[in-house]
């Protein structure tokens, strides 16, 4: 192996899924001991990159990649996360994989236990080996005394801070022997400053031991302060490959987020329409992986609303509150009227209507037909598609009403199915999207929530729901409310935005400022946070 | 304070089950009138006799494969074993070891389909496992009413082949010369293993028989299971227990790992069922091992274990207390409503009632720790 | 062509499509080992009157995703206490036959309700502690057998003793009421068709699918479908969810007083213990899965296990000359539940 020749190497990599294209010619280097910092906003394409990288089954599954990956000079194509950990990379993965009825010794070797031979061996074969406790507390204790933080190596899991669950991760990693390359996958989003400060100085150590680092962070401050090569990820490209010195913060985020950062979306005129329809105050809401602290907003009636923020910062949470799905607290008025939280029957009751995010979780009856998808909201809170027989007694399905609402829908949105009796389960991912909206329009409501329109699916439906959303803004006047990860998607159709960050809203900007503000906002960087601006509508 | 308080209330919560079967056996003992040289003796021979079957529900429980209800698959292989031993009138000892050889790998292969089984029904092993058993019981008695006897009630037609395990014994044999008889006296085979080395303790004007080889058989596999923890082998099964995409994710071959677990835990059970069947001495062929299964998993249950959770004193103290009911309940409800019938009742109910409550407590303590985790989500807000 | 058919495999499974054609060949093969074809159709067709309605019990929970009822005996119970209270208070013909049900179905819309609660606080893992409340409540009536006051003369211990007894014939009070309304047959015997039993299984049909047509009975659907979708449409899901465990504790009830009107017994203690298996097995059968059941599963799968249970003593005894039929209905319906259970298409929770 020539010295100089970069421990890991990409050219040109690329990858499609079902014809969308998630990278694009990808090419870069990273030298033995070097930290690499890759930044991007939710979709740019870090974690195809990465799972490419680690020989995830999901890029075999579904057609493979195009170009090359070099790792020590020999192009690697690893088939399972297997080969990639034998070869030398381990990854310390967003959600943690530890077993909470183990302690830290045990899970920092999980599988890679220090054995003793005892005779059945001869019969059952190795796995009947005995545990070396010892020697198991002593590797385990070395391992995390080379990440230079201080865990009991005794410990249960399930008893342990969070921070200590991502050391205790990264010794798993540093335990084998032959870790030449350590992905991170946002590991300080979880860490109070002091932790990840720690972090921050142990994986200088790591990397001065000759083993090179990816470091995937939305907390930009910290790129620039760890990484000795920053790689900026928008829409699947490198955008911009910088050293620390080079560049800062600001510009780190404006090429993040903008596609150009000069020219703002073209917008309609300011309403004149000033009248508050919706009102959250001191909102909190339980929602696993998007909790939501204090959220504090107002929405104008007739508006486009625009949510956004990072993935985990609790922006999917407020629609999810609002609607009584997830456990919520504070006020929450619609049109004057307080919202009852955590009953969504009355959050409906306010002529709400809400797409979830979780299309196939919450959104659809995967098992049951369009006509049943699109008409069962509207049946069960307004009585619609009703027939009452016996003087109201017996409130009858009236299939022929479904079918005739399903049909209308089916033309209207264009979706592609054999007929309104098709499972939801077997539409792809756009038309799904199509019936989840349809679902909303047949309420007819006064708000609609929309969450996530647009991930998932194809780019000519994406346009597609889009232009329905404004039409239907315009046409009937609802007020929408979008949550979405893609800023630029926000910008081109939102009237204002407010931005999520650690469960707070901490900034509401009309959707004509300039994308660097809001990238700054999203990265929570300190010249945004303290200048806690919030706009109010054109008035 | 508060601290201790909670403490205090969490071992009430968490041995809630053995308090209350303590209790009860403290108002029914009395009432029974027996006398404590009779039930220590009673206690002592069902602790031998049952031990060893409830003790092989352990591992499957390690595994989070839940209460194996499966087990009655290797108390069939085990009944099968002491059928054709009986047959051969080979007795004592040897005949015990004879039935074991013949019946271990019958268990293997049982435990093997029921392992295999089970990967394909992840998350409801229980509900499949149970469901398996009856299934299997219906295969068991194809064979043992069928297949077993002096002629072969099957022949495949145009060849002279006769399906058929040679079994010649007129006492075994229904008379229609195919079929084994419902009971079977397992005569030479009796206290085989019981009577092997035993000790005989006065107490209290009566004398108390002790079947120390039992027990020291007992022993060796509590200390198996003890070490069994500590080998590679059940250290997976320990992880693959707690979740079982992170054991996949490190390397570990789940649904291998789970397959050997419910094959250990099979060949334990069969082996159980002779130990069990030598003690009492009869065999009832087509019932012994469906009340195995129960009542094995209702003494663990009443021990203080739960679905996810067991260890071996939960064995021993739930076989003391089901069986200190089981022996007291028909003559406390003659004393107490003048019907024996009624405690009989009541010890079936028991039975059933425990592993209900068990499950009912496991699944909804479940849901509340999922609520709870979620709840810890939310912070300082 | 070739995709139908392996489509068609698909969808019924292989231990349908054999148990179907096995139940064919029993035809074809009845004449040839002297097995009057006739009688044995007019013996299933008695079986799936008796049983359709037990069967029909596991539809709502179905339907609602609390899975398979195997908690049935609760109904079967509640049934039982109408039978016993209308022989006690003599009520005799179409008269006792209503009365037994006007007492038993309050008692199993009560047992129903409770049963839900728990239920409802188990979500995930309803069919274990389903079949072990079902057994538990079984030995809880034994002890009440023996102790409940009832002292009608045919039903209790002859010598004197106090208790019901085992079995309790319905004779002389409502034994074929409804079997024999409007009935029909050969003058031979050999062919009897029950038709007041029909009537009532095929009502029993109607205003189960007629409930699934209404806004409730489409709520309940959604909540087996996807528990999430439902709530977020404002659906109280446990409510439905109780709705549906009453109403199938009720058809329960309903169905055991079908079975022992025809049967000419009530069997108490340990009978209702092992009565879900077969209603269980049967709708599977039908092509009923762990969440999805249909009207046309009811009746399909009645009437192809109860065939098998008819066909197999008289046909597989005659070719083997021995009684294979236990065996046989052990392996099928359990084989059955077993596919059923470990199909790779399974409820997403």
């Amino acid at each position: 192996m020539a010295k100089d020749e970069p421990l890991l190497r990409m050219e040109s990599v690329g990858k499609e899924f079902f014809g969308n294209r998630v990278l694009a010619d990808v090419s870069f280097s990273l030298g033995h001991g070097e930290i690499l910092g890759l930044v991007g906003e939710n979709g740019a394409g870090k974690s195809t990159l990465m799972n490419i990288l680690f020989g995830m089954p999901v890029i075999a599954g579904t057609g493979g990649y195009e170009g090359k990956v070099f790792f020590e000079g020999k192009e690697a194509r690893f088939s399972s996360p297997f080969d990639a950990i034998d070869a030398g990379v381990g990854m310390v993965h967003q959600e943690f994989s530890l077993l909470p009825g183990f302690t830290v010794t045990e899970n920092i070797l999980l599988n890679r236990e220090s054995t003793k031979y005892n005779p059945l061996v001869e019969i059952f074969g190795g796995r009947i080996k005995t545990l070396d406790r010892q020697d198991m507390r002593r590797r385990a204790e070395s391992a995390i005394s080379e990440i230079g933080f201080s865990i009991d190596p005794m410990m249960l899991a399930s008893e342990m801070p969070v921070g200590h669950k991502q050391f205790t991760e990264i010794a798993r990693e540093i335990d084998r022997k032959n870790t030449k390359l350590l992905v991170l996958d946002e590991p300080t989003a979880v860490l109070a400053e002091s932790e990840a400060e720690i972090l921050i100085q142990s994986l200088r150590g790591i990397s001065k031991k000759g083993i090179s680092i990816i470091f995937i962070s939305h907390r930009l401050q910290e790129v620039v302060d760890l990484c000795g090569k920053i790689l900026v990820l928008r829409d699947g490209r490198i955008v911009s490959e910088t050293r620390p010195g080079e560049t800062d913060v600001f510009r780190i985020a404006s090429q993040m987020v903008g596609r150009n950062v000069e020219t703002a979306p073209s917008h309609r005129p300011p309403r004149g329409d000033t009248e508050t329809i919706l009102e959250a105050e001191r909102l909190w809401v339980d929602m696993p992986g998007e909790t939501v602290r204090e959220a504090t907003f107002s929405v104008q009636k007739g508006e486009i609303f625009g949510i956004g923020g990072l993935a985990g910062q609790g922006k999917l949470g407020i629609a999810n509150g609002i609607m009584g799905l997830f456990a919520a607290g504070g006020s929450v008025k619609v049109k004057g009227r307080n919202v009852r939280l955590n009953d969504p029957a009355h959050s409906l009751s306010h002529d709400i209507a809400f797409v979830s995010e979780d299309r196939r979780g919450v959104g659809l009856l995967l098992e049951e037909s369009i006509d049943w998808n699109m008409a069962f909201t509207a049946m069960q809170v307004q009585d619609k598609f009703v027939r009452k027989l016996l003087g109201g007694l017996l409130k009858w399905r009236d299939n022929e009403a479904m079918r005739a609402a399903a049909q209308e829908y089916i033309e209207g949105l264009d979706i592609k199915c054999t007929s309104h009796k098709q499972r939801a389960v077997e539409l792809s991912g756009g038309n799904q999207q199509k019936v989840c909206l349809a679902k909303a329009f047949v309420v007819s409501p006064d708000i609609l929530f929309v969450s996530e329109p647009t991930r998932g699916i194809d780019v000519g439906a994406k346009k597609l729901v889009l232009d329905t959303l404004r039409r239907v803004n315009e046409e009937r006047g609802t007020t929408i409310i979008i949550t979405s990860s893609e800023l630029e998607e926000l910008r081109s159709i939102c009237d204002r935005i407010a931005i999520v960050d650690n469960g707070r809203v901490i900034g509401i900007r009309p959707a004509t400022d300039p994308a660097a503000e809001f990238g700054l906002l999203m990265v929570g960087s300190d010249a945004a946070v303290s200048d806690p601006v919030i706009v109010g509508g054109e008035d | 304070m508060n601290r201790m308080q909670d403490n205090v209330r969490h071992f009430l919560i968490s041995n809630s089950v053995p308090i209350i079967f303590i209790a009860l056996s403290a108002i029914a003992i009395p009432l029974s009138g027996f006398s404590s040289s009779y039930l220590l003796q009673e206690m002592l021979t069902r602790l031998a006799r049952n031990s060893f079957l409830v003790l092989s529900l352990l591992i499957p429980i390690m595994a989070g494969m839940g209460l194996n209800f499966g087990m009655v698959l290797g108390a069939m292989a085990g009944q099968i074993g002491l059928i054709l031993v009986t047959d051969w009138a080979i007795v004592g000892i040897p005949g015990m070891v004879l039935a074991a050889i013949i019946s271990l790998p019958i268990a293997a292969v049982l435990g093997y389909i029921c392992g295999s089984v089970l990967n394909r029904a992840k998350g409801r092993e229980m509900v499949t496992s149970y469901i398996l058993g009856f299934f299997m019981n219906g295969i068991y008695q194809f064979v043992v009413l069928y297949l077993i006897g002096v002629r072969g009630m099957i022949r495949i037609p145009f060849a002279d082949i006769e399906l058929r395990i040679p079994v010649t014994n007129p006492q075994l044999v229904l008379s229609r010369g195919y079929g084994v008889r419902n009971a079977i006296n397992l005569t030479g085979l009796r206290h085989a293993l019981d009577n092997a080395l035993e000790f005989n303790i006065p107490v209290g004007g009566s004398s108390v028989n002790i079947p120390v080889s039992t027990y020291l058989l007992i022993a060796v596999f509590c200390l198996f299971i003890v070490w069994f923890r500590r080998t590679k082998l059940g250290q997976d099964m320990r992880a693959i227990g707690q979740d079982m995409a992170v054991a996949d994710s490190s390397g570990i071959a789940v649904e291998r790992t789970r397959v050997i677990a419910i094959i250990i835990s099979t060949m334990l059970a069969a082996f159980g069922q002779i130990i069990f069947l030598q003690n009492i001495g009869t065999m009832n062929t087509y019932n012994s091992h469906d009340q195995t299964g129960m009542f094995s998993i209702a003494a663990l249950l009443i021990g203080g274990a739960t679905v996810s959770k067991a260890s071996i004193a939960n064995v021993f103290v739930g076989v003391i207390l089901f069986h200190l009911m089981f022996v007291v309940s028909p003559m406390a409800g003659k004393e107490l409503i003048g019907q024996a019938q009624l405690g009989e009742y009541f010890r079936v109910y028991v039975s059933y009632g425990i592993i209900a409550v068990a499950l009912v407590l496991h699944a909804w303590k479940r849901y509340q720790e999922r609520e709870r985790s979620r709840r810890s989500l939310r912070g300082e807000a | 062509m070739g995709g139908g058919i392996r489509k068609f495999i698909e969808n019924a499974g292989w231990p349908r499509i054999i148990i179907g054609l096995f139940l064919l060949s029993l035809y074809i093969a009845a004449p040839f080992v002297n097995v009057r074809v006739l009688s044995s159709l007019s013996d299933t067709l008695v079986r799936v009157g008796m049983n359709g309605v037990l069967v029909l019990a596991m539809v709502p929970m179905v339907q609602s995703g609390c899975g398979l009822n195997f908690g049935l005996p609760l109904g079967i119970i509640a049934g039982l206490l109408g039978a016993v209270t209308s022989i006690q208070f003599q009520v005799k013909g179409l008269a006792g036959f209503g009365f037994a049900m006007l007492v038993a179905l309050p008692i199993a819309a009560a047992l129903g309700f409770f049963y839900a609660q728990i239920l409802n606080r188990v979500k995930g893992e309803e069919m274990m502690i389903a079949t072990y409340v079902g057994f538990s409540s079984v030995a809880v009536m034994c002890m009440a057998w023996l102790l409940l006051p009832f002292n009608s003369p045919v039903m209790i211990w002859g010598y004197g003793g106090s208790g019901l007894r085992t079995t309790i014939s319905t004779e002389g009070y409502w034994r074929h009421v409804l079997s024999d309304f409007l009935a029909f047959g050969s003058d031979t015997g050999a062919f009897y068709f029950p038709t007041g039993m029909f009537i009532f299984f095929f009502l029993m049909l109607f205003l189960v699918w007629a409930f699934f047509r209404t806004k409730t009975g489409t709520a309940v659907t959604a909540v087996g479908s996807n528990p999430e979708f439902a709530r977020a449409s404002g659906v109280d899901v446990n409510r439905m969810r109780t709705i549906s465990v009453m109403l199938s504790t009720v058809l329960g009830a309903m169905g055991i007083l079908i079975y022992e009107q025809s049967f000419g017994f009530i069997q108490l203690y340990m009978g209702p213990l092992y009565m879900a298996f077969p209603a269980v097995a049967a709708i599977l059968l039908g092509g009923a899965s762990v969440n999805k059941a249909t009207m046309t599963n009811v009746v399909a799968g009645t009437f192809l296990f109860q065939g098998i249970l008819t066909m197999t003593p008289s046909v597989i005894n005659s070719l083997l000359q021995s009684d294979m039929s236990e065996v046989i209905r052990i392996i099928v319906s359990n084989g059955m539940i077993l596919y059923a259970l470990t199909r790779k298409t399974q409820v997403k929770r």
